[in-house]
């Protein structure tokens, strides 16, 4: 990185009330005033948006793609977690 | 995992249409393709302000200057979400610009023409970018997953920039004998060029195959090509132009327009830097970037006090 280069920032957009913050991508900005500017410009010109954050792309911290199976494994294994694994009699309603 | 196992799988995922994330593993062939495809898309937005910017401060009425003002201003959007895509992949944002400015990386030739007269611009809307958007709409399926999102939302905005075009030229069409000279002469410059962004014939393509097999790309150039004519010939109709190519004729047994060869010698020439806007394009980005340098730098300065005042 050159030292007049911008750090990199991720965006996440609030769509409207109700509705979680998405990410939307990612712009430069020397600082988080300009990213929200630069965010307002770059992704919200035509009312895509009522809410925008912003976050240094280096404070992101992420899943590791190579230990994507074992870290998701506790999760894919365990099917009584859902409504379908058990058998209710015919007849029994509002469950 | 053997790399012969890892391009197995990565090959898996594009026949399943499972699209490629930034993070996953891909071979480096197909990193570099994408990384050359959207900067080079990328460059074409942003050097597509030119010729229209160009046209801002002499726009025939106030409505007419503020759709162009936010059309250009879409570009830099466009330009912007581009380049964020590239970097996804690793690229250094700043020397894909410069990989432009040096001439090592290629941008849409169509930009490489002037804008000469009003007529143009409203030629630009709804030829340059309509063939702009046969293509995008097709890469909304890239297999590259940021590549995809940012068409899709270019996507979304482009179908005003061709509509206010075509709208423009129908005013002209409908004005005086000279207004509607004016855009069949814009008509006659812009046809060709516009069928040239579609690039080589599917023969001269270097890198369609495996593009298709990658499904980077969808649909061959002349398979987009085919289409835009086939959309564009009757818009030409209603707006009472005439397509400058003796050879356009339908031809009912292929359920297509046939049309002329395109002049490939032309479409070389301006590739390698030899159209008539080539020099001029470069030189005013390479000034942009020159003339912006000292506000990149005080915006750092200033951002660095601000933190150093914070944390005092």
């Amino acid at each position: 990185m050159s030292n007049t280069e911008w750090p990199l920032w991720e965006v996440f957009i609030r769509s409207k009330q109700g509705l979680n913050h998405k990410h939307v991508g990612s712009l430069r900005a020397p600082d988080a005033t300009l990213a929200l500017e630069n965010a307002r410009d770059v992704y919200t010109r035509r009312s895509e948006g009522i809410s925008i954050w912003v976050v240094e792309s280096s404070n992101i911290h992420a899943t590791d793609i190579d230990e994507v199976a074992e870290f998701f494994e506790p999760s894919d294994t365990k099917i009584y977690r859902h409504p379908t694994f058990y058998e209710v009699p015919e007849g029994v309603k509002h469950m | 995992m053997t790399l012969a196992e890892q391009e197995k799988r990565f090959q898996e995922k594009i026949d399943n249409e499972i699209k490629i994330e930034p993070n996953d593993w891909m071979p480096d062939a197909y990193r570099q393709t994408l990384i050359r495809q959207i900067s080079q898309h990328a460059h074409s937005e942003v050097v597509g302000m030119l010729p229209e910017g160009n046209w801002i401060t002499r726009a025939p009425n106030l409505r007419r200057k503020a759709v162009l003002l936010a059309k250009v201003q879409d570009e830099a959007g466009h330009g912007l979400y581009l380049y964020s895509a590239t970097e996804t992949l690793g690229a250094d944002r700043e020397q894909t610009i410069d990989d432009l400015h040096s001439g090592k990386a290629k941008y849409s030739s169509i930009f490489n023409y002037p804008a000469l007269t009003w007529a143009d611009i409203g030629a630009i809307g709804w030829l340059v970018d309509g063939a702009a958007i046969m293509n995008q709409v097709a890469l909304c399926r890239t297999s590259y997953g940021p590549y995809a999102r940012a068409m899709v939302k270019i996507c979304k905005e482009e179908s005003f920039h061709q509509r206010q075009g075509y709208e423009s030229l129908m005013v002209l069409c409908n004005g005086t004998p000279q207004q509607k000279a004016m855009a069949q002469d814009a008509l006659n410059r812009f046809w060709w060029p516009a069928l040239m962004m579609f690039g080589p014939n599917d023969a001269e393509s270097t890198h369609s195959e495996q593009s298709i097999n990658w499904k980077i790309k969808r649909f061959t150039n002349d398979e987009l090509r085919q289409s835009f004519v086939d959309a564009t010939v009757p818009q030409a109709e209603i707006l009472g132009l005439t397509i400058p190519d003796p050879n356009l004729k339908w031809n009912e047994e292929r359920g297509h327009y046939d049309f002329s060869e395109i002049n490939w010698d032309e479409f070389w020439q301006v590739v390698k830097g030899n159209g008539p806007c080539n020099k001029e394009r470069i030189e005013a980005r390479v000034k942009a970037k020159q003339n912006g340098l000292w506000v990149r730098e005080a915006a750092n300065a200033y951002a660095k006090k601000r933190a150093m005042k914070k944390s005092a």
